[in-house]
């Protein structure tokens, strides 16, 4: 170069900024020691010295964690997934029905009992991607907005797992499908869906087509991103997580009913905007995912704790919600004012 | 009636603006994470004088005139507006004080009308509070009028073009009536007729004792309308002087601190076969009828006015909105290209025009906006893209086109405007293209960048890369190209040798 004493990064220096997900976890941390602050004043004892109490808490989320962890995704392409409870019912239906024991004798497939586990999770997930393909097709290709193609599919899917045993719930799984609800398998689910999930988005052409999308559409596509198609893979995506976690949930509770994963759909969104995820889009983190997913579970099992009325608990959930997403507002506005 | 005293209060405000001058900025310094972005410079405006602010890249001049604005809060400094300090809490404090500003970025509103984006937050209402659309039309039109526009001001922002939107920006700035105005970059999407417009626009507000601070890249405007300028060089002042007293060869050394021998190093190479043949290219009430062919190491010059459509054509090329009709050869091969990604497969690149639009993923961060069209096709696999080599790539390309970052994880919309324009170029060098497309390559970019990237340009063209550059720019496209093909409202109105070009024989074409 002509002048090697000014390279190109030559910019003079001051401190760094901070990753984003180091506030988030401070908010954690904050409410955390609230809660632990409050137990003692109020309860007299401990709140996280519970290992019951923390195990039950993870438990808790880590099912609608799963959902979140698609959704995630689904937001940073700048989308939203609303379907994502209807599927985890109608998944729940669908694959508890290809997962009861011959014993019983009122089996919706009499003649399909006892089969090994793979067929039900298999079946629960190709509902899911069926049903996520649909909303990534409606959006990519007829360009109507995420959240009417995929409010559609919330009511549509809604509708199919009612109509699938006439309301009727399903009952009795083999002890293998059973066995993944049993104990901490959902969470070590989670686990290993969030990893996965974290490397792909960072290391992945995937991921990377993914923020692009999120982040300019229109550059997207000129960069040569065939923006459809990741469309389609996004809520594909999406769809098999929402239905994985319906085949935990079912597996869980033992039965699967039609209204199971109600308001999952919020819960998830919860989770990624009080996580950072930006709902406008190009933003957002499975780290950061991962920490609002706590932060929900420490306050909902911390208001149980301190034996907060299951109403109130409601309300304030809400209130969360709309927190999260003032924030997230006001970040964009800041970010709008710099420009 | 106006009273006499109001008269004479007037008269002594004018009075004291022409003694103390309009603003006089003192010791600022600006520190953003990670760059000084200003430190201890000055500035003081005239009434009644256009004030060029130069520098390269990166230098400041945005940040300080966004100081000036109201929109950052400087981190040490004197303002003096009218010889009194003040702080400018927010840019609706800067306004009200008289201070308008023209973004180096469009900030227009694009799904509202031309009208609403110039009324904003101050529209005529009836007397039911409601919004007045029609006097709002009205009021667009006299000033359009007065500015001597024509832009229908009931249009949606989003169907104008740059240029236009540069003049409704312009527009808007005026119609604030303000004392100081500030213009960062607002000829880097005109052509010169455009140009010669706003100048004769500026020449007026100067009679009416406004000062403007003027920003550009491009010289020769310096020495046509500002009075003074001053030079910042890495966030430093450097000096001030009046124009008539300098060179544009002084002006560059204060700038770069060294000599930028040739600003258009073309060299001449030889021209191989056809590889890019248009044949009559049509899409309805865009463009009709276009034919040209392209050579390998050519590099052809596209010129026009604004609202020649030279970009649309490039955009069917590209296949970001395909042709209706018409066809694509490319190395004799019969191509229907539907999708950018069609032809990136093809081996075209396509540097569009508009940054914000079509180019910058602006929250992401200089690596990702510079690997996005390289991981489409290469250094992928299994779907895993190969860091190492990708990061490698884009920080080499970022050295040579002088990227000024703190790092390439540095967020691009805290970039200067000629930094992201460099990022964008270095997208579409590392794709390896054959035929490079390039629309308005240089917009926004310093002197010292620009040769170095005309110096890029010849090296791929003698390469054997094909090069379409649209430019309004003559003196580049005169100095760049081996033929230059002249549009005029869609058609193609002529092509002309290197030999026998000059900036009458295309202006004549182009303007018929
Ligand atoms: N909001 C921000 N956050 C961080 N850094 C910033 C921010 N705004 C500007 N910078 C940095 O400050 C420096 C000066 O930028 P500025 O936009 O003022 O340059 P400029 O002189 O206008 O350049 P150009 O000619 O390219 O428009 C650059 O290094 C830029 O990266
Ligand atoms: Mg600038």
């Amino acid at each position: 170069m002509a002048d090697a004493a000014r390279s190109p990064q030559g910019t003079r220096k001051t401190q760094r900024r901070l990753p984003p997900e180091l506030s988030i976890l401070l908010v954690l941390i904050g409410i955390s020691a609230t809660f632990e602050i409050l137990g003692w004043v109020l309860q007299g004892q401990s709140f996280f010295a519970n290992p019951q109490r923390l195990s039950i808490m993870i438990l808790q989320v880590s099912v609608v964690g799963i959902i979140a962890i698609g959704v995630t995704q689904v937001i940073i392409s700048g989308g939203i997934d609303l379907s994502s409870g209807s599927i985890v019912g109608a998944t729940a239906m669908i694959s508890m029905s290809l997962a009861q024991v011959s014993t019983y004798a009122r089996a919706v497939y009499p003649s399909l009992t006892d089969l090994p586990v793979i067929i039900p999770v298999c079946a629960g997930l190709l509902t899911g991607l069926l049903c996520g393909v649909v909303n990534g097709a409606l959006i990519a290709y007829t360009k109507i907005p995420p959240f009417i193609a995929t409010l559609g599919m919330m009511v549509a899917a809604r509708g199919f797992a009612k109509w699938y045993t006439k309301g009727q719930p399903v009952s009795f799984p083999t002890d293998s499908y059973a066995s993944l609800g049993v104990g901490l398998t959902p969470v070590i689910i989670f686990i290993c869906v969030a990893v996965v999930m974290h490397v792909v988005l960072r290391y992945t052409r995937y991921g990377k087509f993914t923020y692009a999308i999120g982040a300019n559409p229109q550059a997207a596509r000129v960069s040569g991103i065939n923006v459809e198609r990741q469309i389609v893979k996004i809520y594909a995506v999406a769809g098999v997580l929402s239905a994985l976690a319906g085949i935990v949930v079912a597996a869980r509770g033992l039965t699967a009913q039609a209204g199971m994963g109600q308001m999952y759909e919020l819960d998830a969104i919860a989770m990624s905007v009080i996580g950072g995820v930006s709902l406008s889009g190009g933003r957002g983190s499975i780290v950061g995912t991962t920490i609002g997913m706590i932060i929900f579970g420490v306050i909902i099992s911390g208001f149980t704790f301190l034996r907060i009325d299951a109403y109130y608990q409601e309300m304030i959930k809400g209130a969360i919600i709309v927190a999260a997403v003032v924030a997230d507002v006001h970040r964009q506005r800041k970010r709008l004012k710099k420009a | 009636m106006v009273s006499a005293q109001t008269l004479a209060a007037v008269a002594r405000f004018k009075e004291k603006i022409r003694r103390d001058g309009l603003l006089t900025i003192e010791g600022i310094r600006k520190e953003f994470p990670g760059v000084i972005a200003l430190d201890d410079v000055r500035l003081h405006l005239k009434a009644g004088t256009v004030h060029a602010l130069m520098g390269e890249n990166g230098a400041g001049k945005s940040t300080l005139m966004k100081i000036i604005a109201g929109i950052y809060q400087p981190d040490a400094g004197v303002i003096k507006l009218y010889g009194e300090p003040v702080t400018l809490k927010s840019p609706l404090d800067a306004l009200e004080q008289g201070i308008a500003m023209i973004h180096q970025e469009l900030a227009l509103l694009n799904w509202m009308t031309v009208a609403e984006n110039i009324w904003i937050r101050r529209e005529p209402k009836n007397r039911l509070g409601f919004i007045d659309h029609a006097r709002m039309a009205a009021m667009t039109r006299d000033l359009f009028d007065r500015l001597n526009l024509t832009i229908d001001p009931l249009a949606q922002v989003s169907e104008l073009t740059v240029a236009q939107k540069q003049m409704v920006e312009i527009a808007r700035a005026v119609s604030y009536n303000s004392r100081i105005l500030i213009m960062d970059e607002p000829t880097s999407a005109l052509t010169d007729r455009e140009a010669e417009h706003l100048f004769k626009i500026i020449r007026d507000l100067k009679a009416q004792d406004i000062g403007i601070v003027y920003i550009t890249h491009k010289m020769h405007e310096l020495f046509e309308i500002a009075d003074e300028f001053t030079v910042f060089r890495d966030g430093r002042y450097v000096a001030t002087h009046a124009a008539r007293d300098v060179t544009r060869e002084d002006i560059i050394q204060m700038m770069v601190g060294r000599e930028i021998i040739n600003l258009f190093p073309k060299v001449d190479c030889p021209i191989g076969d056809v590889i890019l043949e248009v044949r009559n290219l049509t899409l309805p009430g865009v463009f009709h009828d276009i034919s040209f062919t392209l050579r390998k190491g050519e590099i052809l010059g596209l010129a026009g006015l604004v609202g020649s459509k030279r970009s649309n054509v490039a955009e069917a090329i590209f296949g970001v909105e395909p042709a209706a009709s018409g066809e694509i050869i490319i190395g004799g091969k019969s191509v229907k290209i539907t999708s950018p990604a069609v032809a990136m497969e093809q081996g075209i690149a396509f540097l569009t025009e508009d940054r914000k639009e079509t180019g910058c993923f602006l929250i992401l961060n200089c690596l990702e906006n510079i690997q996005s069209a390289l991981i489409t096709r290469d250094h992928v696999k299994w779907g895993v893209v190969d860091q190492k080599a990708v990061t490698a790539l884009a920080s080499d390309m970022a050295e040579q086109l002088r990227v000024k970052t703190p790092d390439l994880g540095e967020t691009v919309e805290n970039l200067s405007g000629g930094n992201q324009q460099k990022l964008l170029i270095a997208r579409w060098l590392l794709t390896k293209p054959r035929i490079l497309i390039l629309d308005e390559p240089t917009r926004g970019i310093d002197v010292g960048a620009k040769s170095e990237i005309h110096r890029i340009i010849t090296g791929l063209a003698a390469e054997g890369v094909a090069v379409l550059m649209i430019s309004s720019e003559l003196p580049e496209v005169l100095g760049m190209s081996d033929r230059i093909m002249v549009m005029h409202e869609g058609h193609v109105a002529g092509f002309l040798d290197r030999a026998e070009a000059d900036q009458v024989k295309i202006m004549g074409l182009a303007a018929r």
